[in-house]
This record gives C-alpha cells, sequence and structure tokens, in this order.
C-alpha cells in the first residue's frame, strides 16, 4: 500500500458521512464495498501491463481540493458556446464539475417516459430501474479506478430511455471544468436504452480556466438492451492542465446496435479505458476515435472488446495524429470466447508522427478461442507521403496548407463515422481549425479576452 | 464438417515417429542445482576459470529472479531441483573417426535421418550433433577449417579458441537478461560454436541437430555465431526427443552477432516430442534467440518451423545497432492437441536506415494455444526505420485459440511500421472450389494449409524445406474444424 492510497483511504473514511449526504442511497449503497475493493488493489500499478504509459497514482499525488461539501461555483453554462463547444439543436445539459446543473432553463420536450438528468433524482424517481442498472456494468473489481469512482461519486447524469421509445432530438451534455482551487471530481453517467428504442448522446468535456489544474475521473455505464439504438459521442476539449481519467462500460443485448465515438483535441493527460461486452447475438458495435496532440498531451487508449456469443460484429478504429513531444498510446483487444462463432470483429490504429519528440506505443491484440471467426487488426505508424505533398505543391499550395490538408484528410474517416450529420459537418471544422492551430491559441485564451 | 472432423481425428493420431530411446550408457551427475553441480560441470570439462565466473555470477543472479509469468500459457510448477542438469554418453574423449563412435549412436542419429557417415557426403551439410548435454560428433571440421572457419562443439571452442569465445560468450544475451538466460548461463553444458573469417563465404549448411535422450535431464545448450565482416553463413538447428511422460526442460541460449555487410541465416525446425494426446508429457521449450548486427548493412534471418514442444516460449530476436542493417523473422508454429505457443520476435531498431521483416503463420488445432507477441521497437536516433509484420493465424478446431499481441514502440517520427493480422478457418468456398475440381477435401486442406504456411517455407534451405513440409502433413494435413 502506498502513501498516497493511505492518504485517498483517510479522507474517504473521514468525510465518510459528508460524501454520503447529498447522495442518494442507492450511490451510498456502493460506498463501502466500493472502498474495501480499492483498498485491496489501489490505483493501477504503473508499467504495468495494462497501464504501461500512464502513471495514475502520481496524477493523485498533488494535494488536489475535493468539493464533498457541494458548494456551487458561479458559472453561466452558456459561455461555453463563445469557444469551441458545437451547438447543435440538442436537447441540452450542464454539469459542473461533478454536479448536475439544475439551475432552470428551457428545455425541449422529451418523449414521455424519457429522463435525463441527475443521478440523484433518477435513483430517487425510479429506485427500481436505477438499482437494477447502476454497477451492474462497472464492477469495482475491474480495476482501483472503477473502484475510486464508485466510492466518491455523488452525482452524475442519467439518460434513460424506456422500451420502444424513440428520442428524435440527440441529448448533449457539456461537462464544465470551473473552479479556483485544484480540483479532483468524480463523475459517474449512466445510460439506459430500453428494448427497441433509439436515442444519441453527445458528451463535451469543457475547461474554462486553464490556469487551474483539474482531475477528473469518469465512469459511463451503458446499456442497450435488445435491438436498442444508441450513439454515443465525446469531445474533449480541455487544457493541458487537465488530467482525464475515464472508464466507458458498454453491454450490448441481441440486435443492439451502439457506435462510440471519442475524439480529444485539446486536453493534458487523457486515459480512456472502453470495456465492451456484446452479450446477445447479432450485437453491433462501432467504436472509434481520433486524437489530435501536441505539446505535451498525452492521449492513452485501451479498449477490451468482449464477444461472448455468436453472430456479432464489431469495428473499431482509432487515429493518431502526434506534434512536438505528445504521447499517444493504443491498447486494444478483442476476446472472442468459445462458442462465439461466426463473429466478425476488425480492429485498427493509424498514427503519424509529425515531431522528433513523439512517441507512439501501439498494441493491438486479438485473443481467439473460436474457430469460424472473421478477425483481423492492422496498425500503422508513419509520415505523411512526400509525394502527395510534392504533388500538392507542384499545383502551388503551400507546404504548411499541404500538410493541413492530408491530416485533416487523415482524420477525416473517424469523423464520417458520426452518424449526426450537423455533428460531422461541425467536426470537421473543429479539427481543422485544431490543425490551423487556433483552437490551442483558444484554450490559453481565459475564455473571455474579446 | 463431421468427414472432416474424423479426418482432423486420424490425423491427430499420427504417431511422433522420433519417440524412441537410445539405449546407451549415460553418465549423469547429481540431481538439482547448486554451485557443485555446475562447478562439476565446469570440471569434466576441464574450463578455465573465468567460464566458472561467468558461470558463478549467472547462478547468483538467477537465484534472485523468479519465473516471469507474462506469457500467454499455462505451465505448470517446474521444480528445478529435480532436474539432471549433466548427462553425456559415456565414451566421450572426442571420437577421432566414425569408428569410435558408439554404433547405438549412429543408429540413433540414422534413424532421425541425420547424415553423421562421411560417406553421406553428398548431402553437403555439416553436421553437429549434440545429445544430451554433450556434442558426440562434428562432421567436416577439417574442410571447414580449410576456409578458416571454426566449427565445433561448444566445449571443443572453449579450449582451442578460449580468446574468440570469450570475446563473445554473454554479448548478445547477457546472464542478467531473463529468468532463462541466467539459468542457462549457470548450467549450459555444451552446443556449438561458428566463427566465420573475414569475407569467407561458408561453402555449405552448417547443421546441429539435438537430441533428448535420457531421462530426467534437462538440455541448456548454448550456440555461438560470429560473421566476421563480409562474411555468410547459413545455420540450420533441428531437434527430437523420446516419448516420455514427464516435462523435460530445454533452456538454450542462441547468439548471433553480424559485422560489417555479414550475413547469418538461421533456420529452425523444432520438433521436440510434444506430448500425447492428452497432453502429457512433452518438452518445455524455453529458449532465448538473439541476434545482433552489429556492423554496417549486416543481416540476420530467422526462419523457424515449430511443430514440437508441449510448451513452446521463445522470441528470436534482432538488434539492428549498424546502420543499414536488416532483420527478418519467418515462422511457421503449428499447435495440436494440448500444445502451448507463446512465440514471436524483437526488431529492435537502432541504426539509420534499418529494414525488419516479420511474416508469422499459427496454425492451432486441436485443444492448443497459439500466440504471436512480437515488439516493434524504434529508438529515437533510427532514422528512416522501416518494418512490416504480418501474423496471421489459422483455426482447425472449435476449442483451441490463436492469439495475437503485437507490441510498437515508435520514438521516431521518420519511422514507417506497418502491422497486419488475420485469424480466420479455411474458407468453405477455397475448400468447395478444391472439391469442385475433383480434390478430396483431406487433400484439399493438405494444400491449402501448405500454401498458407509456403511465404516461410521458401525461406528455407532445400534439405529443410522438404522436412518441414513432411512434418506440416504430419501435424496438420487435412485437418478442418
Amino acid at each position: 500500500m502506498t502513501d498516497i492510497q493511505r492518504q485517498y483511504e483517510a479522507i474517504f473514511q473521514a468525510d465518510y458521512e459528508a460524501l454520503c449526504a447529498p447522495s442518494a442511497a442507492l450511490l451510498n449503497k456502493h460506498r463501502q464495498p466500493a472502498f474495501e475493493r480499492f483498498r485491496e488493489s489501489g490505483f493501477p500499478a504503473f508499467g504495468s501491463e495494462e497501464y504501461k504509459y500512464t502513471n495514475i497514482e502520481e496524477a493523485f499525488k498533488p494535494d488536489w481540493g475535493i468539493n464533498i461539501r457541494r458548494l456551487a461555483f458561479p458559472v453561466n453554462p452558456y459561455e461555453v458556446f463563445r469557444c469551441d463547444v458545437p451547438n447543435l439543436s440538442t436537447s441540452l445539459y450542464f454539469m459542473v464539475n461533478d454536479q448536475f446543473y439544475t439551475k432552470e432553463m428551457p428545455k425541449a420536450p422529451l418523449p414521455e417516459g424519457v429522463f435525463v438528468g441527475s443521478l440523484n433524482d433518477f435513483a430517487t424517481a425510479y429506485p427500481e430501474v436505477a438499482e437494477r442498472y447502476y454497477t451492474k456494468a462497472a464492477l469495482y473489481a475491474v480495476d482501483g479506478l472503477t473502484a475510486f469512482n464508485t466510492m466518491m461519486a455523488q452525482d452524475g447524469f442519467v439518460l434513460y430511455v424506456p422500451d420502444e421509445v424513440s428520442v428524435e432530438r440527440p441529448v448533449q451534455l457539456v461537462n464544465i471544468l470551473r473552479s479556483n482551487v485544484n480540483l479532483l471530481l468524480n463523475r459517474r453517467l449512466l445510460v439506459i436504452i430500453g428494448k427497441g428504442a433509439q436515442a444519441k448522446l453527445l458528451v463535451c468535456d469543457h475547461a474554462m480556466d486553464d490556469e487551474t489544474d483539474f482531475l477528473a475521473t469518469q465512469v459511463v455505464e451503458i446499456f442497450a438492451e435488445e435491438e436498442a439504438q444508441f450513439d454515443y459521442y465525446e469531445l474533449e476539449e480541455t487544457g493541458s492542465h487537465t488530467i482525464r481519467f475515464s472508464s466507458l462500460f458498454l453491454e450490448q443485448a441481441a440486435g443492439s446496435n451502439v457506435l462510440v465515438n471519442g475524439i480529444t483535441l485539446t486536453n493534458g493527460l487523457s486515459r480512456n479505458n472502453y470495456y465492451i461486452r456484446l452479450n446477445g447475438e447479432y450485437a453491433e458495435t462501432s467504436l472509434s476515435g481520433m486524437a489530435v496532440s501536441d505539446t505535451a498531451q498525452q492521449v492513452d487508449t485501451y479498449s477490451h472488446i468482449t464477444h461472448a456469443v455468436p453472430h456479432c460484429h464489431s469495428d473499431e478504429l482509432f487515429k493518431y495524429v502526434l506534434d512536438d513531444k505528445a504521447v499517444g498510446s493504443f491498447s486494444g483487444r478483442i476476446l472472442v470466447k468459445p462458442g462465439a462463432q461466426k463473429t466478425t470483429a476488425y480492429q485498427n490504429n493509424r498514427n503519424l508522427c509529425i515531431a522528433r519528440g513523439a512517441r507512439m506505443y501501439s498494441k493491438p491484440q486479438l485473443e481467439i478461442y473460436a474457430d469460424d471467426v472473421k478477425c483481423s487488426h492492422g496498425m500503422t505508424t508513419g509520415q505523411l507521403d512526400e509525394n502527395a505533398l510534392f504533388y500538392m505543391r507542384s499545383r502551388g499550395i503551400p507546404e504548411e496548407e499541404a500538410r493541413m490538408l492530408l491530416m485533416v484528410a487523415f482524420t477525416g474517416d473517424v469523423i464520417d463515422r458520426v452518424r449526426l450529420e450537423a455533428l460531422r459537418d461541425r467536426l470537421h471544422q473543429l479539427v481543422e481549425k485544431r490543425f490551423r492551430g487556433e483552437l490551442a491559441k483558444c484554450a490559453g485564451c481565459r475564455i473571455c479576452k474579446e | 464438417m463431421q468427414e472432416s472432423n474424423d479426418i482432423l481425428q486420424e490425423v491427430t493420431g499420427s504417431e511422433y515417429k522420433y519417440g524412441f530411446v537410445t539405449d546407451i550408457d549415460t553418465e549423469v551427475i547429481l540431481r538439482g542445482l547448486s554451485e557443485v553441480v555446475f562447478s562439476l560441470i565446469s570440471y569434466k570439462k576441464n574450463e578455465p576459470e573465468w567460464l566458472l565466473d561467468f558461470r558463478l555470477k549467472a547462478f547468483r543472479y538467477w537465484l534472485t529472479l523468479e519465473m516471469p509469468r507474462w506469457a500467454h500459457l499455462n505451465i505448470p510448477p517446474i521444480d528445478y531441483q529435480d532436474i539432471i542438469y549433466y548427462a553425456a554418453p559415456k565414451k566421450n574423449d572426442g571420437p577421432k573417426s566414425l569408428d569410435e563412435v558408439d554404433p547405438e549412436l549412429l543408429k540413433t542419429f540414422d534413424k532421425l535421418g541425420i547424415p553423421l557417415e562421411e560417406q553421406k557426403h553428398l548431402a553437403g551439410m555439416a553436421v553437429d550433433a549434440v545429445m544430451d548435454s554433450v556434442s558426440v560428433k562434428t562432421t567436416f571440421k577439417e574442410t571447414l577449417a580449410e576456409k578458416g572457419i571454426i566449427f565445433s562443439s561448444f566445449s571443443e571452442a572453449v579450449q582451442h579458441h578460449p580468446d574468440l569465445v570469450r570475446e563473445y560468450l554473454g554479448s548478445v544475451v547477457s546472464y542478467r537478461d531473463n529468468f532463462f538466460a541466467a539459468l542457462n548461463s549457470a548450467v549450459f553444458s555444451d552446443g556449438s560454436f561458428v566463427y566465420i573469417p573475414k569475407g569467407v563465404r561458408c561453402p555449405m549448411e552448417l547443421s546441429t541437430y539435438f537430441r533428448i535422450n535420457a531421462a530426467n535431464t534437462g538440455q541448456f545448450e548454448r550456440t555461438l555465431i560470429v560473421a566476421d565482416d563480409e562474411a555468410y553463413v547459413s545455420y540450420l538447428e533441428g531437434c527430437t526427443a523420446p516419448m516420455r511422460d514427464e516435462n523435460q526442460l530445454h533452456a538454450a541460449i542462441v547468439e548471433i552477432i553480424a559485422k560489417e555487410q555479414a550475413e547469418v541465416k538461421y533456420s529452425t525446425v523444432q520438433n521436440w516430442y510434444p506430448g500425447d494426446k492428452e497432453g502429457k508429457g512433452g518438452i518445455y521449450n524455453f529458449v532465448t534467440k538473439r541476434g545482433l548486427c552489429k556492423g554496417y548493412g549486416s543481416k540476420i534471418s530467422w526462419t523457424q518451423v515449430e511443430t514440437g514442444s508441449a510448451i513452446t516460449w521463445k522470441y528470436p530476436s534482432c538488434i539492428l545497432a549498424g546502420d543499414n542493417s536488416v532483420g527478418e523473422f519467418y515462422s511457421v508454429a503449428v499447435t495440436n492437441n494440448y500444445q502451448q505457443a507463446d512465440t514471436g520476435t524483437k526488431m529492435i531498431h537502432l541504426g539509420k536506415n534499418t529494414k525488419s521483416t516479420i511474416v508469422s503463420k499459427g496454425i492451432s488445432a486441436g485443444h492448443s494455444q497459439n500466440s504471436y507477441r512480437g515488439l516493434v521497437k524504434v529508438s529515437p536516433r533510427a532514422e528512416n526505420a522501416r518494418n512490416h509484420s504480418q501474423c496471421d493465424s489459422l483455426l482447425l478446431s472449435d476449442h483451441c485459440g490463436a492469439h495475437t499481441f503485437p507490441y510498437a514502440d515508435i520514438q521516431n517520427e521518420t519511422a514507417v511500421i506497418e502491422h497486419e493480422a488475420t485469424t480466420s478457418k479455411i474458407s468453405e468456398e477455397q475448400l468447395f472450389y478444391c472439391n469442385q475440381r475433383g480434390i478430396p477435401t483431406e487433400e484439399a486442406v493438405g494444400l491449402i494449409v501448405n500454401g498458407y504456411a509456403r511465404e516461410v517455407m521458401n525461406k528455407l534451405p532445400m534439405e529443410f524445406a522438404v522436412e518441414a513440409q513432411k512434418l506440416l502433413q504430419i501435424s496438420l494435413e487435412g485437418s478442418v474444424g
């Protein structure tokens, strides 16, 4: 046991009452068992096979403030749209740090029975449903991070779509990071898509202060019941002072179709875990992501897709563009269990290293215990094609511009997987802006300089 | 489907044909591992003091280690004190001619189809035959010596060329490298030593045959190949062992050094006893193989056909230190019944303009587990490194597993690295196509598997290719799951 782990155990024990006070009984019920688990496992060990390039414990070492007593931060959420959070026609919700933002806001009407809101409210309003799903995908046993989040989380966001209901309008959740002290926050997302139901959720992470350090742990649980259709988009535009440890757990029932897409444009250090289980036949998953990293950004992706039953399909694509001293890491694993015949699983990781200092660690893995399957993975790391650059320059396109065009094209197919046209267009623009360096400038501008 | 299952049954029923035991007087030393044991080995071999020191250092280091557990293998605990570390056929004072070699021994190698006899001149291969812990016979030594090539057993090299051995021993695989390397460095008993002088192209294939014969023993040999500037050598290695119910440990080290513009081609057909159909017995093959491309434009090429062993755990690797050096790795790994394999390669790019190619074909049948694990590392100063890796797996039953764990650590932006892997079974369409043209399923599968492995088989020297193809057929032809 390390000092850092002991320090957080002490905080938990000392402030247990305060942790429980603002939260629903359901959240509190899992605190103690998760704590026991955390006590055993501690934070994931740096250098271990799964955490080879990201030192989790080190991130927890500084003196973080934790807003256990739920003080409100003054914030005008609409400010974020002056920067680069996509402003689409969505049902819009906010979380400020790890608190659901409850101030009155104009709301678009939702179909009957659909719940969008705070996890605490949901646990009170739908106790049975909440009980059935909360922590059922994100088992604390998975790793110390998940256990830590479960024992510390005080609130979260819920999207619940009952059976056979279709939510046409995409739901957008904007996570705003704002604080005047360095802050550790623990966020929970719970998404339940009932049988035959449909929905789309876009989550944007946005840091409003670039001078304050943030450490965000996030656990996302998504349940897609039979024949459900769900799109989950995540867009991170935080600052170089933000550390984010996110774990997404997706459980898919028969015939469900889920798309998960994670885009990191600006960040400090991000570790994104994706645990996907295909539990019902004919379930389909499309998992994709991209990261554009420069300065000393680090993006570490880990994915584990389990094909537990026959006739499922998964398709995975991750792309990285690394500049300056950026570090990228991709570790993907496809596990085909015995008997999961007729599985088709594809995994692809493509990386561009543009600068000398950039590092890329890639590890695509297949683990297959059934014979009638089609599985493949591919991985490439390289630079921009000199011939393509020459071609464009010989046609009068300046080198800088040509490079940018090629990089935009390189990341294009991740964005093309987005099934929301308005978002797709917006993302193309955002990525282009990012490559021109305009986003990075903005991130350092402390919002309202103009 | 039923029919193909029958065929698979038939094929897995085929016997391991090298499973006999030679009845020969064997000298063994006491069981277990202690300083006494390898001092005794060292004494028996009349080794110089520095070598004993080397063993001692390795042994003390080994004592501090624990057996690594990261491989995708299920290894029953090994009692290192229950192994005999030295076993030698008696009458081993270096036979001057074939007449002095024990006829039982000759028979053994005859049965294995190894041309020990001088009259098999036409086979055109120089052989070093290693039985249990010692080398029994090295052929063509004189012919090679005319060109200045040294090809001898390791113990002889220690006696006759101590400076060369001392210079290179442990320079590629240090005794601190890993658990089994440390163990081997402490107790290694014999092996082969090859030195090709400057500018010499070795006129024939050099070959070592390893045979485990005595019971309860482990085999720990060392191979050291040094190719001086602009030298070329092609080296073959083959291995077999008797059928026994208990597991036996084989922990060898192969070190290769290629200097400027030198080329070394190392081919292995590994056919240790794989255990019976229930997975009982068989050899644990835990080998450290590594080549150092030291000079400008040097090249090391590994080709391996892995069909035997209960558990195979090895990664023949290349350190591409010289500028413009080339590393190659071609592998076919076949696992059947309850065999397990975790094999692959490491390509460490250090020099500029270095290139590496990895082609790995895994075939798993029965209840076996077959993993590819590989590392491509490009260090910050390795400009213009180029790598292409391709790993394909073929699954022939629904109880087996095929796994791919490639690692790529890229620390230089000029590197171009590609990795591709596919896993599938033999496609119905291909089978149907063959059937339709009058080729029975069994033959069709043989054709397809052979075609699948051809890319690697083509890299083997002629003599070996024939043997390897036969082996592949014994192991697999006709099996569809």
